[in-house]
């Protein structure tokens, strides 16, 4: 096979990773803080990609013109949620928190199925079936763009964490619970913070994905399944390791389909999973417990 | 020492007095005398039909889709004179084992035949069921051969194998290449690697050397049928030079696979489907311009039967914009059949219902071929596969010649060149 095609697909696989890696990032920064694992971030993404469709098919808006906007909402969806229905869970033994945020996605689902209907949507935008064409290298415009808000949001949110106050606020929390406490910061506010700017964070990736695949309801467990295999690879908690987890498993999924067959691209993804757990069970850029 | 009653002795107890015998024989005439006043009352009373169809999950589109043909079938069963149906709705949410546990709740619930449900892979699941529970089963549509291959007698299948539909689709292909004069010599093979599209690979290796084929496979590319992204594949089709593009697919992924087409500067000379996708309303509207020009060959309907001409009424007047397809034809039919055998059977006995199903002999149908009649395997063997074409957003059949309504556009037009 000639190289143009590996080069082709490893830059594919690249850009998708990166959007990947996005939406896992926001599953990290919740679990990296609130200490709750987040069981409906593919809901929550999906909902972020229908209120895009919703937009551009009846006011024409442009899903990446509309990045921040959709955002913004699930980031009020996030809070809402942290601050009135998981909060008081937080202290709960860890099988209540998935139940409940289980019980929460299989909501989202039959809502939007309720809404929507059980069809396929899309966005066709005047650049969906663009691509730029560099020799013998065809890049797909949407990935394109696609990636680049990704990594211009997650540079944004790393830019929050580490030189902001609130940042450096929700970064004491996640290091030292009590300590946070016994120096006088409103922790559930911060919590409700942190939920919230994962949801705007999977809000944003939801966005940018709407561009590359169709939507339905049921779109969502996939990419919750998706977001934990690249939290665990990155490492739990780490942000840079959500977007390194998200480039090696987009990655790997386009080079196994390629070299080996397209049906085992899940299986390479879940191999390298394995492999993580077994030889650095902290993930490639995790810390290990104390 | 406990003593016995006198009257709860054995021999008291089954004694019969005159009294009690002149009202068993009473008893008796009366319900000898209602005997046939029984039988109309269960003509009657409508049956009991529990339809599976995955109504949700990524096959939902198609699901829905059959519905259509469940909605306008009680009108038109009524003006052919047949009993009523009590349709029982299930949702297989596009997945073996809900199809199970969903079969298993309507018979339960009373249903009194099952019918559905588009994927192979549930209706062998249902299949099991209903064999086991003993109550007939009449597939709309799977293509799977194993199903009417394991000796069941409730099971029935108004829609041809996998076999069936590749032998029928290599006819109505050298037909359009002798017609347009013209024929690739390469083709790649995409195929969904679910239960249907594992059957049709395995059946291209068996059937197509019969056929003597023009072209040649020089890939065979399996997928996901769950698939988000098919990049990849499209880049290892591309890689391959291939001539043509035969697939194997469903709806979502003949999208996504167009797209990337598009976006890969990749237009091969024809797209030859053997499945559902290409064909959807839903493809022909997302994909607009972009829809023209795949070939499906599919099982399709005769437009020259007086029964299609009323199905298109029909379901041009619950779903307007709506073109009747292979999803309405085969779900409409296969209740077609569920009627038809209870009126002949008189009796919801599901042994009266299967025997009556397998003397089915409907020659009043929709679909290609000389009519509904069951092999002793339960499979209709004598179903056509048509040739059609999309073009501007409407479905014109190529092949056949006999039922033909165009002339196949050759080769397609490359996506690059399209306003």
């Amino acid at each position: 096979m000639p190289f143009d095609v590996y080069l082709n697909v490893a830059v594919g696989g690249l850009l998708t990773g990166l959007v990947y890696g996005l939406m896992a990032l926001g599953l990290s920064v919740i679990f990296g803080v609130v200490r709750v694992v987040n069981f409906a971030h593919g809901e929550m993404m999906t909902i972020a990609m229908y209120i895009a469709i919703v937009l551009f098919s009846a006011l024409h808006l442009d899903p990446l013109v509309m990045l921040v906007p959709i955002s913004a909402v699930l980031f009020c969806f996030g809070y809402a949620l942290q601050a009135g229905v998981i909060n008081p869970f937080i202290t709960r033994p860890e099988h209540s928190q998935f139940l409940l945020l289980v019980a929460i996605a299989i909501i989202i689902i039959n809502v939007l199925l309720i809404i929507f209907g059980p069809d396929a949507q899309s966005v066709q935008t005047s650049y969906s079936y663009d691509s730029f064409q560099i020799g013998k290298l065809i890049v797909d415009a949407t990935k394109l763009y696609a990636a680049a808000a990704a990594l211009t949001v997650a540079v944004a949110l790393y830019g929050f964490f580490q030189f902001t106050a609130i940042g450096t606020a929700i970064r004491a929390c996640a290091d030292n619970y009590t300590g946070a406490l016994v120096v006088g910061l409103d922790v559930k506010h911060l919590y409700a913070l942190t939920f919230g700017l994962g949801s705007a964070c999977v809000g944003a990736a939801g966005v940018m994905l709407v561009l590359i695949v169709d939507v339905t309801p049921s779109l969502g467990p996939a990419y919750t399944l998706l977001a934990f295999v690249i939290v665990i690879t990155g490492g739990l908690g780490s942000m840079p390791g959500a977007l390194l987890g998200g480039v090696l498993i987009g990655l790997t999924e386009a080079m196994a389909g390629l070299i080996f067959t397209p049906s085992a691209k899940s299986m390479f993804a879940f191999a390298i999973l394995v492999l993580v757990l077994l030889f650095r069970p902290q993930g490639i850029m995790g810390k290990k417990a104390a | 020492m406990k003593r016995k009653s006198p009257s709860k002795s054995p021999s008291k107890a089954a004694s019969v007095s005159r009294r009690v015998f002149t009202a068993g024989l009473g008893a008796v005439g009366f319900t000898a005398g209602i005997a046939p006043f029984n039988i109309v009352r269960a003509q009657g009373a409508a049956l009991k039909v529990g339809v599976l169809l995955p109504r949700s999950g990524f096959q939902a589109g198609i699901g829905q889709d059959c519905q259509r043909g469940v909605d306008i079938a009680a009108g038109l069963l009524k003006d052919m004179g047949l009993p009523n149906l009590q349709i029982m709705n299930a949702d297989t949410e596009t997945n073996v084992d809900v199809a199970r546990s969903r079969a298993e709740k309507l018979i339960g619930e009373g249903a009194q035949v099952l019918m559905g449900a588009f994927d192979s892979g549930q209706s062998s699941a249902i299949a099991q069921v209903a064999e086991q529970k003993g109550i007939p089963y009449v597939i709309n549509i799977a293509a799977a051969p194993p199903i009417t291959e394991q000796g069941y007698k409730f099971v029935f299948r108004n829609f041809p194998t996998a076999g069936m539909i590749l032998g029928g689709a290599f006819t109505a292909q050298k037909e359009i290449f002798a017609a347009v004069g013209s024929a690739p010599k390469t083709a790649v093979f995409m195929h969904v690697n679910d239960t249907f599209g594992t059957s049709m690979a395995g059946g291209i290796g068996a059937v197509m050397p019969k056929f003597d084929m023009p072209y040649k496979i020089v890939e065979t590319i399996a997928y996901d049928p769950a698939a988000r992204d098919l990049a990849v594949e499209i880049s290892k089709a591309k890689a391959t030079g291939a001539d043509a593009l035969v697939m194997v697919s469903r709806l979502n992924d003949a999208i996504l696979l167009t797209r990337e087409m598009v976006k890969q500067r990749w237009s091969p000379m024809a797209i030859m489907s053997m499945g559902p996708g290409w064909y959807e309303d839903q493809y022909l509207k997302t994909l607009g311009k972009l829809a023209d020009g795949p070939l499906s060959f599919v099982p399709w309907y005769d437009p020259n039967k007086p029964l299609s001409k009323t199905l298109e009424e029909a379901l041009a007047k619950t779903n307007p914009g709506v073109s009747l397809n292979t999803n309405h034809v085969y779900t409409f039919e296969a209740l077609l059949i569920a009627a038809d055998a209870y009126k002949r059977a008189g009796s919801a006995d599901p042994k009266a219902l299967a025997d009556a199903i397998r003397a089915t002999n409907i020659t009043n149908n929709v679909s290609p071929g000389p009519g509904i009649q069951f092999d002793a395997k339960g499979q209709n063997d004598k179903l056509k596969i048509s040739g059609i074409q999309n073009r501007g957003g409407k479905l014109l059949t190529v092949a056949p010649k006999e039922a033909a309504n165009a002339k196949a556009e050759w080769p397609l037009t490359p996506y690059d060149k399209r306003a």
